[in-house]
């Protein structure tokens, strides 16, 4: 009597997540293969954010890429820039000055702060916690006010120079950076309450994305991804550049290669991050003293006009008021922060604006056809950015234009690692996992 | 470092230099896949990571692209912008006119902290490598990275295909004589 029924038919479905969409962070295409909610297979689209970085870059002269690496990885620019600079610095066979390298490790630092506050803020957010979203990126805020007072910018700040930094620390920067330091400590406290032995949070993080530690060495995947596997491999013990190397600071790594065990290291990177701003403030060497008390002080439109009519007598003392934007430039805090070669170092406001020599100098370095001319050779420039190794490959021919950049970028060894993270989870997994990766469109796909 | 090599690897290596404190070895394409997986896997070398691959198009290297003064009609300058002498020069170790393309490698190990550069010289008319995505899975997306932007082979790849660039992409952009302000054809939905 009864009807039998024909076993039902289930088939695989195919799910296409993004190219634009919220979870996805920028524009990145997952195709993913589910048997309900699991993850059979699995495919990653990239390159919807490809801007010809590496073409650009062989376009123009050497300083001309600097404002290219901001958009990179956008969130820790200064990084970026700093990884550039050094390549083309030991291109040039020229070191900065002790000054300018703590300079550079405060501000990669505070940067590393900031990529790790966005990503895990937005991984928290994407997991249903608004608050800790909310809460880091005021903390985020507060740090991206101290790169503000340096370099003028927020987001891209251009704030590298072959051969130096463009402008000095401002004054009262270390007692302000102290204050906020305290402040993001406080932050962290509250999120580090609210969300490491939070059950939901928890559950969701544990177990998920998991990655073996020879897997992620075949992947290439270094940074906190892989720390998180219990390699302990940071470019700033293995290889030190700047001044990593005088600052002692912990490489916190994880057991499992778990989203949970990320979310845990990179807690502990800020933590140790801020002590190593900590004690490079301690450590940085005295600023400039202004040099001379009784020199005059001219507004730089006052000073170019004069010298153009040749008033130039008591210019070799003269302090000129600049523009707030290139603000710490002038003589004075210029040789603190700047390496003392002319090859690659534009020279100080007042003898552009003062002298001729001053605005050959610059002319020299700036005018089309001209720039900087490393010798012939090619190098390669490894740092620590946020994900992981930031790898600057460049390459001279002797002209005033780089021969090739090439960028290793962290995160597109990370993705390329992405299919065999999230294949045997479930669909909801993929959020987490994917957060936890990091992705950086600006850096994978240049 | 380069002392290993020159001693395990005789047959393989063009030439071995150090530039600015890096060791860079060229080798024949031919040792390629072996002489990774030696790197890789010998235990006083142990070369574990893959830390880049990509390539560089010697087309027009020393010949500038624009109107700027190049090594041929340098622009008098003066004496502080001159290069300082130095000891350490860099030299390729093929001609360019031979040998267009080098793809490059950069190893890592992650227990010695030691890098090494290999540098791999292919023609023009057969840019062809073995894939090492057998020894690392990294060089999966690296590999496709240099066949979407130079046009160079990999034998032995599982998938080839572009990854940067869409399908419809004409051209290899980072080939030095693919123009910077060239025009793709427009593609859309097919009516």
């Amino acid at each position: 009597m009864a009807v039998v029924q024909p076993a039902t038919q289930t088939t695989h479905m195919f799910l296409n997540i993004g190219p634009s969409h919220p979870a996805m962070h920028g524009i990145v295409q997952l195709i993913v293969e589910l048997d309900g909610e699991r993850v059979l297979g699995a495919d990653v689209e990239i390159g919807y954010l490809h801007r010809a970085f590496e073409k650009e870059c062989e376009v123009g002269p050497y300083n001309n890429a600097i404002p290219y690496t901001d958009r990179l990885n956008y969130v820790s620019p200064m990084i970026n820039n700093f990884g550039y600079c050094l390549a083309v610095e030991r291109l040039l066979g020229i070191e900065a000055t002790e000054r300018c390298q703590y300079i550079r490790v405060i501000m990669s630092e505070i940067s590393r702060i900031s990529d790790h506050l966005t990503c895990l803020g937005a991984s928290g957010m994407e997991l249903g916690a608004f608050t800790v979203f909310l809460y880091m990126i005021k903390a985020r805020e507060w740090l991206w006010e101290l790169i503000e007072a340096a370099a003028g910018a927020r987001l891209t700040v251009s704030y590298g120079r072959v051969g130096g930094v463009k402008a000095d620390l401002p004054d009262g920067f270390a007692d302000r950076t102290r204050r906020v330091l305290e402040d993001v400590r406080g932050v962290l406290l509250e999120c580090n309450t609210l969300l490491t032995r939070n059950r939901i949070f928890v559950d969701r993080m544990q177990g998920t994305g998991v990655i073996s530690k020879e897997r992620a060495l075949s992947y290439g995947i270094t940074g906190p991804f892989l720390r998180a596997t219990g390699v302990a491999l940071d470019v700033r013990k293995a290889t030190p550049y700047f001044v990593y190397d005088r600052i002692p600071f912990d490489v916190p790594t994880g057991q499992h290669g778990d989203n949970y065990d990320r979310y845990l290291v990179r807690m502990e990177e800020m933590e140790q991050s801020m002590r190593i701003i900590e004690q490079a403030l301690a450590q940085i060497p005295a600023g400039p003293l202004n040099v001379d008390q009784a020199g005059q002080v001219l507004p730089a439109d006052v000073m170019v006009d004069e010298a153009k009519l040749g008033h130039v007598a008591g210019f070799k003392q003269a302090q000129v008021r600049l523009d707030p934007t290139l603000q710490g430039s002038t003589r004075g805090f210029h040789e603190a922060i700047n390496a003392p070669e002319r090859r690659a170092v534009l020279p100080a406001k007042e003898d552009t604006y003062g002298n001729i020599e001053g605005l050959m100098h610059h002319f020299k370095l700036i005018m089309h056809g001209h720039g900087i001319r490393p010798p012939e050779g090619e190098y390669y420039s490894a740092v620590e950015g946020a994900n992981g190794e930031l790898g600057f490959y460049v390459i001279s021919d002797g002209s005033e234009r780089p021969y090739r950049v090439r960028v290793r970028p962290p995160c597109f060894t990370i993705m390329s690692a992405l299919p065999e993270l999230i294949v045997g989870d479930m669909v909801a997994d993929i959020v987490p996992t994917f957060g936890s990766v990091n992705m950086i469109g600006g850096e994978m796909d240049r | 470092m380069l002392q290993t090599l020159v001693e395990r690897f005789p047959q393989f290596l063009l030439k071995t230099s150090a530039y600015r404190g890096q060791d860079t070895a060229v080798i024949k394409r031919e040792g390629l896949l072996e002489m990774a997986g030696r790197l890789r896997d010998d235990p006083g070398l142990q070369c574990d990571l893959l830390m880049d691959l990509t390539a560089v198009d010697y087309l027009k290297y020393g010949r500038s692209l624009g109107s700027a003064p190049t090594r041929s009609t340098p622009s008098p300058l003066p004496y502080y912008m001159k290069p300082k002498p130095t000891t350490e020069i860099w030299e390729r170790a093929v001609s360019n006119e031979t040998y267009r393309f080098d793809v490059v490698y950069h190893l890592f190990s992650s227990v010695y902290h030691h890098r090494i550069r290999l540098h791999v010289p292919v023609t023009a008319a057969d840019p062809v490598v073995d894939s090492l995505t057998s020894l690392w899975a990294g060089a999966n997306w690296f590999e496709r990275e240099v066949w979407d932007l130079f046009g160079i082979r990999f034998t032995g790849h599982p998938n080839l295909r572009r990854i940067l660039m869409y399908d419809e992409f004409q051209g290899h952009p980072l080939r030095k004589d693919y123009p910077v302000n060239k025009r793709q054809p427009l593609i859309g939905p097919t009516t």
